[in-house]
């Protein structure tokens, strides 16, 4: 049988309109946008702990919501796990216990342990949630969520909660679990690198809005819309004027900049990443001074601030202290992105 | 010659006046929790807490207008039952769990309102009952707070004086309390049989308090 997912659902929020639409077909697919987006709301509609006031939600043939029938399947029935950003252990149950509940009522004590094994927790069975750590709390959470065998996983923001230190363990360990996950698995994340590592798809939402849909690499290569841009964390971004088909003038940067495609008159703005600059000499294409920058060093990168408010990184070992902003940098046209508003 | 009675009679008001409490008050403060409604929230709370602001004879008032001969209750059970409430021995529990409700029911909501509230939605896509929800999430972890309203609620309904005095009366071996029995030796200048019932009344309270105490201290050692 095909997998699908549908979700087609309008809700009334107090700031926005939230209006989302999608399909899924396989794998994983990350929400990514701005905190208050509408992407926690979204969700938990899927999960069923929130009503959506018009739509329709189904998983292959179950309908989960369809405000026409009036058709509401209740959470206990929808086969979801979702894994909340604080994890949601209950802390009057050890972690035994908390893994039990999602194997529900008349459960085999052999699976719970294999379950407790694969999950490397065998040693804290008898830990309550408190006594352990953030990245041990997330097993259990996942464990619990996997022994229930969901259909489809949520995932609320998975490592906001986290240093960046255990972030990058539980990131490989979550690609993991995932990989080995049949179903579905949504992610929501206002981080562009979580989204860009775990999820085949992509959807950007801005204030309740889909304002950008598709495979991930294709969203974060060419993102089309200034916001798109900023979220998939392009730094620099200008208003333009057109000067012919292939030059524009950036009104933010004072630069005239030619560009790889045909411009048409829908373009707006333009977008160049960090790291996209090098080095340059004064006539090159595309080049221009560096006069009144400023720099400040990262661990593994230089930050150059430009008098005109450019932002440039440029790698860097650790033990390099020393760089010497040059005269001039150039953009190459094929890394400006033209955008529209 | 000490009368044993005020003491049966009043463990066992506050027994069973505690016991219909301590259930109603956590079932009202759950359903008052979950409810949506703002405006009918706020209503339904004055209404509950409204005994513990009023002077008990007023409260006591209005449940002899209810429960009285003539009143609506009263007089159905006089009528279907052929039973007279008021001044009866269960006259003593209507009055010890009106005036002990409020706390049981503001101590649990209190209680239920601090949990968070993911940990009910994920007992829900866990496929947890509601029912398996209220007792093993709900319920397991405002424990302790549930506990010391449960505390407050015994002591007063223990302590109940003037809503009795007004349903239940002062009827010797029927539904004299001890705090009636310390009043009425006190009125008849008998002070040596009231020091006995204060002394015992102050020992059971204090006996209570300490047990429940300490289960509560030791469950929010355990899990925080």
């Amino acid at each position: 049988m095909a997998k699908l997912l549908k979700v087609n659902i309008q809700k009334e929020l107090k700031e926005f309109d939230l209006d989302v639409d999608f399909e899924l077909k396989k794998g994983c697919l990350g929400i990514l946008g701005p905190s208050g987006c509408g992407k926690s709301m979204t969700l938990k509609s899927i999960a069923g702990i929130v009503n959506p006031d018009n739509g329709f939600i189904s998983l292959n043939d179950t309908v989960y919501f369809d405000s026409i029938n009036k058709t509401n399947l209740k959470p206990q029935k929808r086969n979801v796990g979702y894994l909340f950003q604080n994890y949601a252990l209950f802390p009057n149950m050890t972690v035994e216990e908390n893994v039990a509940i999602g194997l529900g009522k008349g459960y085999d004590k052999n699976h719970l342990s294999e379950i407790i094994k694969r999950y490397h927790l065998n040693g804290l069975e008898k830990r309550y949630p408190r006594e352990l750590s953030g990245g041990q709390q997330q097993r259990v959470a996942l464990a619990r969520i996997m022994a229930y065998g969901p259909d489809v996983i949520l995932l609320d923001e998975p490592f906001s909660a986290m240093d960046t230190f255990l972030k990058e363990q539980l990131r490989l360990e979550l690609v993991n679990s995932l990989r080995d996950f049949d179903g579905f698995s949504i992610m929501v994340t206002h981080n562009r690198d979580e989204a860009f590592q775990f999820c085949d798809e992509l959807i950007i939402l801005d204030k309740g809005k889909v304002i950008a849909k598709g495979d991930t690499h294709e969203v974060f290569e060419n993102p089309r819309k200034v916001q798109v841009a900023r979220l998939t964390g392009c730094k620099n971004i200008s208003r333009i004027e057109i000067i012919d088909d292939y030059h524009v003038k950036s009104l933010d940067w004072g630069l005239e900049l030619e560009v790889s495609k045909k411009l048409s008159p829908n373009i707006t703005h333009i977008g160049i990443r960090a790291h996209d600059f090098s080095s340059a000499k004064e006539d090159d294409l595309n080049a221009f001074d560096t006069l009144g920058s400023s720099k400040i060093e990262m661990p593994f990168e230089w930050e150059i601030t430009l008098a005109n408010g450019l932002w440039w990184k440029y790698d860097k070992q650790i033990h390099e202290h020393e760089f010497l902003v040059p005269d001039y940098i150039k953009i190459n046209p094929k890394n400006i992105i033209l955008l529209e508003e | 010659m000490t009368d044993w009675s005020p003491i049966f009679i009043s463990m066992k008001t506050a027994s069973v006046s505690i016991f219909i409490t301590f259930f109603l008050g956590l079932i009202v403060a759950w359903g008052l929790v979950k409810m949506k409604n703002d405006t009918g929230k706020i209503i339904l709370d004055g209404i509950f807490t409204l005994p513990l602001v009023l002077p008990p004879t007023v409260v006591g008032f209005f449940l002899l207008w209810i429960f009285g001969v003539r009143g609506p209750i009263g007089s159905f059970f006089i009528d279907f039952f052929a039973y007279k409430i008021a001044f009866s021995w269960p006259a003593t529990v209507i009055a010890a769990v009106v005036m002990s409700f409020p706390l049981m029911y503001r101590s649990a909501r209190g209680a239920f309102e601090q949990i968070d509230s993911n940990l009910l939605d994920a007992g829900r896509t866990l496929g947890m009952s509601e029912w398996k929800i209220f007792w093993k999430v709900a319920f397991a972890n405002a424990l302790p707070g549930i506990l010391s309203g449960g505390i407050l609620a015994y002591a007063r309904g223990l302590g109940e004086f003037g809503a009795t005095a007004m349903l239940a009366g002062n009827i010797a071996g029927q539904t004299r309390t001890l705090p009636m029995a310390v009043y009425s030796e006190v009125a008849a200048g008998n002070m040596g049989e009231a020091f006995g019932y204060v002394i015992f009344i102050v020992f059971i309270a204090f006996i209570v308090i300490f047990i429940m105490d300490y289960v509560t201290l030791r469950k929010e050692k355990q899990w925080r």
